[in-house]
C-alpha cells in the first residue's frame, strides 16, 4: 500500500496529465487502427460483425479484382496525379520563394500572404470554383480559349474544350487545377530555409566573382536539399490521399478515368458496404504512404551535414 | 545602367523579369478565388450564363437571398462547423499543451512507449480508420451527432508532437524555481509552461480550427440529416439540390471561404509562422 502511495505521490500528476490524451487516442485513433487491421482479413457487417475470410488475405485479392480490378486503374490515376503535382508543386515553390527572396521585408510578406490565402479554404471550395472555371459552355477556361483565338486572329484556336466530361482529359483538368494552385506550404517553407543560409556564404562567393544564378545553383540549392525532400514526400503523401476535389469536381466519376485510392475506398467502404475491401484498400495505402516515408528517412540518413 | 540612387535601381537578386512572374503567378493564383466571389455576386437566375462574369456587373446580393431561403439549414451548417472547430481547438490547446508538457519535461515509467504508440500512429493515413471508427460511432449511438465529429477530431495526436517539441526547448530552471516557491503541479503548468507556449499554441490553435473547419470526408460519412451538416458537406450538397441554380451555389460556396479568409487576413503572421513550425499543410 505505501508503495502504491509513494509512486502515485511521484507519478500521479504525470499520467493525470497525459490521461485525456492517451484516452481520445486510444479510443478514436489506436483501436480503430488495430481493429481496422482485423477487419480487413474479415467479412464485416454491422449487423453480425466480422467472420474470419477464407483464405485469410481474400479481402487483399478482391481489393484488386473487384468491378473488373478498378482498384488497379485507381491506383495508377493517383500516381499520375501525384507524379505531375508533386513535380509542379515543389518546383514553383522552389521558382516563387527564390523570386521573393531577394525583396524587402514588406514585399516579402506581402506575396507569401498572397500565395497562400487561397490555402485557407477548404478542398471543397476550391474544387467547386474549378468545377465551374471548367464548365464547358459558361466557364473560364473556354473563355480564357476563346479569347486567345481573337486575340491571335485565330492563328491559336483550340475548340471548346469538354474539361470534365471527357474521359480521356478530365483526370488532366483535375491534375492543371492542382498545379495552378500554388503550393503555399513550400513557398513559406523553402522561404523560411533560404533565409536561414548564412549570408557569409553568398559574400564568400561574390568575392570569387559569382553571379546570382551560380550562387543560386551552388549555395542555395545544396542547402535546401532536405526542406526540398520534406516538401516532396509531404505533397506526395497528400496526393495519393486525393479525395474532396474528386467527389466535388467529378461526383458520378467519368468512367473510371477519375477514379483514385480513397474514392475506391469510400466507395467499397460506404456505398457498397464491403467493408473488409476497403479496409484492405486502406492498408495498400498506408503500405504505400510508408514506402514513401522509408525513403525519405534513408535519403535524410545520408545526408550531408553544412 | 540606372544609377545609384534612380528608382530603377534593382536590389541584389532582383530582376524585372521576376517581379514580373510574381505578380503573374499571383493572379493566376487568387483569381479562381476572385472569381468565385464575382459569380457569387452577380445575379444569374436559373438560367445558364453564356459568358462568365469578370467584374461584378451588376453588383446583387439576389443569389445570397435565394441562398438564404431555399438552403433554410445554412445558417445550422455555419453554427456546426462553428461549434466543432471551436471545441476541438479548445481540446487541442489544453490537453495537447498539458501532455505535450509531460512528455517533455517530466519522467515516469512507460513514457518512452506511450510516447512512441503516438508517434507511430502520426504516419498512418486517416482512411484506415474510417470503418472502424464508423463502427464504434455507430455503437454509441452517435450517428448524426456533432459529437460523432467531434470527439475523433479531438484523439488527434498531431498536436501533442507539435508541442513536446517547443516545450523541450524551454529551460526547466523556472519549473523548478516556481515548485520552490510552494506551486502546486497544476500552478506549474498554468502559470509557467503554458504562458511560455504562447507562439506555438497560436500555431496549433490555428492548424487546429482550419483544419476541422475544412474538414469534409468524416462529417459527410457520420452526418446525415440536413440541420447536422457542417459547412463542407452542406456546400457540396448544394451542387447536387440545386443542380442548375449556379447562383446559390456560388453564393454558398463563397459565404463558406469568407471567415477562412478573414480569419486569415486577421491573423496572416501566426498562419505563416504556423507553417513554418511544421503546423499547417496546403
Amino acid at each position: 500500500m505505501a508503495r502504491v502511495k509513494t509512486f502515485l505521490r511521484k507519478h500521479g500528476w504525470s499520467y493525470l496529465f497525459i490521461l485525456p490524451t492517451m484516452l481520445t487516442f486510444s479510443v478514436f485513433v489506436l483501436l480503430p487502427v488495430i481493429s481496422s487491421l482485423v477487419i480487413s482479413f474479415q467479412k464485416y457487417s454491422l449487423r453480425n460483425g466480422g467472420t474470419w475470410v477464407d483464405p485469410i488475405y481474400k479481402n487483399y485479392i478482391d481489393a484488386f479484382t473487384t468491378q473488373s480490378g478498378v482498384f488497379l486503374v485507381a491506383i495508377q490515376n493517383t500516381l499520375v496525379y501525384s507524379f505531375f503535382t508533386v513535380i509542379s508543386n515543389v518546383l514553383v515553390g522552389l521558382i516563387l520563394a527564390s523570386l521573393i527572396q531577394p525583396l524587402s521585408q514588406f514585399f516579402k510578406t506581402f506575396f507569401r500572404a498572397a500565395y497562400y490565402l487561397p490555402a485557407v479554404t477548404s478542398a471543397i471550395v476550391i474544387g467547386m470554383t474549378w468545377r465551374y472555371i471548367y464548365n464547358a459552355q459558361w466557364g473560364l477556361a473556354n473563355f480564357v480559349l476563346r479569347k486567345v483565338c481573337t486575340i491571335t486572329q485565330e492563328l491559336v484556336c483550340i475548340p471548346e474544350v469538354r474539361w470534365l466530361s471527357n474521359p480521356d482529359i478530365a483526370l488532366g483538368s483535375i491534375t492543371l487545377s492542382t498545379i495552378l494552385t500554388v503550393p503555399a506550404t513550400a513557398v513559406v517553407l523553402f522561404s523560411a530555409a533560404m533565409g536561414g543560409i548564412p549570408k557569409e556564404y553568398y559574400e564568400a562567393a561574390e568575392l570569387d566573382g559569382a553571379g546570382s544564378l551560380r550562387k543560386w545553383w551552388n549555395i542555395t540549392l545544396p542547402l535546401i536539399r532536405s526542406v526540398t525532400l520534406y516538401l516532396a514526400v509531404l505533397y506526395t503523401i497528400a496526393s495519393f490521399e486525393v479525395f474532396e476535389k474528386i467527389y466535388i469536381m467529378v461526383p458520378a466519376g467519368v468512367a473510371n478515368a477519375t477514379q483514385t485510392i480513397v474514392t475506391q475506398i469510400y466507395q467499397n467502404g460506404f456505398q457498397q458496404f464491403n467493408y473488409g475491401v476497403a479496409a484492405a484498400q486502406a492498408f495498400v495505402l498506408f503500405l504505400m504512404i510508408a514506402g514513401v516515408a522509408v525513403f525519405q528517412f534513408r535519403a535524410l540518413r545520408s545526408d550531408v551535414e553544412y | 545602367m540606372a544609377g545609384r540612387n534612380s528608382p530603377l535601381r534593382w536590389r541584389s537578386g532582383q530582376s524585372p523579369l521576376g517581379w514580373l512572374a510574381l505578380i503573374g503567378i499571383a493572379i493566376v493564383a487568387l483569381f479562381p478565388m476572385y472569381w468565385l466571389f464575382v459569380m457569387a455576386v452577380t445575379p444569374l437566375g436559373t438560367i445558364a450564363p453564356t459568358e462568365p462574369a469578370l467584374f461584378p456587373n451588376p453588383f446583387s446580393l439576389a443569389n445570397l437571398n435565394r441562398l438564404l431561403s431555399g438552403a433554410k439549414d445554412y445558417g445550422r451548417w455555419a453554427v456546426n462547423s462553428m461549434l466543432i472547430a471551436s471545441v476541438v481547438t479548445i481540446w487541442h490547446v489544453f490537453f495537447d499543451t498539458l501532455s505535450g508538457y509531460a512528455f517533455a519535461k517530466r519522467n515516469f515509467p512507460l513514457k518512452n512507449v506511450f510516447f512512441w504508440l503516438i508517434l507511430s500512429t502520426l504516419m498512418i493515413p486517416s482512411q484506415v480508420t474510417l470503418v472502424p471508427l464508423y463502427v464504434v460511432t455507430r455503437q454509441l449511438g452517435l450517428i448524426d451527432n456533432i459529437l460523432a465529429v467531434i470527439l475523433p477530431g479531438s484523439a488527434a495526436v498531431f498536436g501533442v508532437f507539435l508541442m513536446r517539441q517547443y516545450i523541450q526547448t524551454l529551460p526547466s530552471e523556472l519549473e523548478d524555481a516556481a515548485r520552490i516557491d510552494g506551486c502546486s503541479e497544476i500552478q506549474v503548468f498554468t502559470n509557467v509552461i503554458l504562458p511560455l507556449c504562447k507562439p506555438a499554441v497560436a500555431a496549433l490553435a490555428i492548424f487546429s480550427f482550419v483544419r476541422n473547419w475544412n474538414d469534409f470526408l468524416w462529417p459527410l460519412i457520420v452526418l446525415n440529416k440536413s440541420v447536422n451538416y457542417t459547412l463542407t458537406v452542406g456546400v457540396a450538397g448544394l451542387q447536387g439540390e440545386f443542380s442548375t441554380d449556379y447562383g446559390i451555389i456560388f453564393a454558398g460556396a463563397a459565404l463558406a471561404a469568407l471567415p477562412m479568409i478573414i480569419f486569415f487576413l486577421a491573423f496572416q503572421r501566426y498562419f505563416l509562422e504556423g507553417v513554418r513550425m511544421g503546423a499547417l499543410k496546403g
